[in-house]
């Protein structure tokens, strides 16, 4: 079982890498929108540094919705989901493979570019790494629960904005907290433990739900 | 003795009968909602002796919550019964009974905002309260939007039904998200339900509102459930030998 999650993890890194540009266009994404929040709002620093959180969770949750759609459109296209379907293994462990595929691709570039960010913003160094901290717990989250949208939606017209009404909602208790953290510890606070752990309790949820709900989904959209 | 449990799940037995109730369960809403309201609008003594009478506006508020709520769990339950047995009646419920959830629960916001504005002096607050009754709008929009999203309705059933329970589940961590671990971070103007300490008149009247507005539901819902049957089953045989289709 684990060599099916190693086979379709495998195959899903080596296929995003010969097509580099779709793994770049969300994090430009990521770049460009918390780029833009200086020029619109203007460049004070207390207002920046303010924003900040809020800013920076929000343009994670866009990038991530941005690139849910290709979670499963190419291989449902190409009928490869329809092989994957068939297969004598859970459908459990090929759909978590993709999604934690579709992380490392996605998520991970995410809490690896926030350093440059926290820059932008004038954050200090430790509020940076407070903020690689939650984005690190928090963006796993962000793919588990985007998938059960993705394959509900599959191939469908305007598949794109319908998962964003589907999904944005769900995405909000990942904000509230992954801000909240990030604000608590630029309030001078050193302690947040509580919401690591209410992230990590989300994340453990959502690891254990939202893949049978994804596979169900993608038995009942290919059917 | 033997009961067919199934014999109601079969849209040709279920269309009559939903037909049939429809007239008691409006009749009961219209009595029920009339009662309440006058007996809450006029009948309540005032207990808030320094003329706030706006407060009566917690007759609609509190039963459209209540109720706003309560069908989203009605819905599921239909979705999860259709999902189990595989009934086609099911899903039809579930979906006949998204858009009342979904009108109860902009009223409740309507009402609430009217009265946030006079009481705290403003119509919206991120509230945890306010709040998470929002998202339970977008839940409900997400749900139709689904629904109608999807052409064929063997799968546009079974896709938004997974979603509803997915919402489901989502809905106590939202809630309680929202409601931050540090009360020192949230003050929220809502207050706390306090339903023990209601004087009873009013508690009765607000009781009586919601009943009302939930026998409203029921006959709604089964208009819009009669109108699915007869959309999804045109084809059947029964359907053409209807008096109001020939």
């Amino acid at each position: 079982m684990f060599r099916v999650f190693l086979t379709v993890l495998g195959r899903d890194l080596t296929l995003a890498m010969r097509r580099r540009t779709d793994v770049l266009t969300a994090l430009f994404f990521f770049i460009i929108v918390v780029s833009l929040f200086p020029l619109g709002i203007g460049s004070q620093k207390e207002t920046l540094r303010f924003i900040a959180p809020g800013v920076v969770w929000v343009a994670a949750l866009l990038a991530s919705l941005l690139v849910l759609e290709r979670l499963f459109a190419d291989d449902y296209a190409d009928g490869s989901l329809e092989q994957m379907l068939l297969i004598p293994q859970p459908l459990v462990i090929v759909v978590l493979a993709k999604i934690t595929a579709h992380w490392l691709l996605t998520g991970l570039p995410l809490v690896l570019i926030a350093p440059l960010v926290g820059v932008q913003y004038h954050l200090d160094p430790q509020e940076q790494l407070a903020m690689m901290a939650v984005l690190l717990i928090g963006t796993p989250i962000l793919s588990l629960i985007g998938a059960i949208g993705a394959a509900l939606t599959l191939g469908l017209r305007g598949g794109g904005v319908l998962v964003a009404l589907l999904i944005l909602p769900l995405y909000i208790p990942v904000l509230v907290y992954g801000a909240g953290a990030v604000a608590r510890v630029m309030g001078g606070s050193e302690d947040i433990t509580a919401y690591f752990q209410l992230l990590g309790a989300f994340l453990m949820l959502a690891l254990v739900l939202s893949p049978p709900a994804t596979a169900a989904a993608l038995r009942i959209s290919s059917e | 003795m033997h009961i067919n449990w199934f014999k109601y799940s079969a849209p040709v037995n279920f269309y009559p009968l939903a037909g049939r109730l429809i007239l008691p369960f409006a009749l009961l809403a219209i009595v029920l909602i009339v009662f309440g309201l006058y007996w809450g609008f006029a009948q309540t003594p005032d207990v808030l002796s320094d003329q706030k009478q706006y407060y009566r506006i917690i007759y609609p508020h509190v039963a459209s919550a209540w109720m706003s709520m309560w069908l989203y769990v009605v819905m599921v339950a239909w979705a999860l019964v259709g999902l189990v047995f595989n009934t086609r009646l099911s899903f039809m419920m579930a979906s006949a009974t998204a858009p009342t959830g979904a009108l109860f629960t902009f009223i409740a916001l309507v009402t609430g905002a009217i009265w946030g504005k006079t009481s705290w002096g403003t119509w919206w607050d991120w509230d945890p309260r306010l709040t998470s009754e929002l998202i339970l709008l977008f839940l409900y929009v997400g749900y139709m939007a689904l629904q109608s999203a999807i052409e064929d309705p063997r799968r546009s059933d079974r896709a938004s039904a997974v979603l509803a329970i997915v919402g489901l589940i989502c809905i106590p961590i939202i809630f309680w998200s929202i409601n931050c671990p540090d009360p020192n971070q949230c003050a929220s103007l809502h207050q706390q339900s306090s339903l023990k300490y209601v004087e009873s008149n009013i508690l009765l009247a607000m009781l009586v509102t919601a009943v009302g507005f939930w026998m409203y539901s029921f006959a709604v819902i089964f208009m819009r459930v009669r109108r699915l049957i007869l959309q999804r089953e045109r084809n059947a045989s029964w359907v053409a030998e209807l008096p109001e289709v020939k």
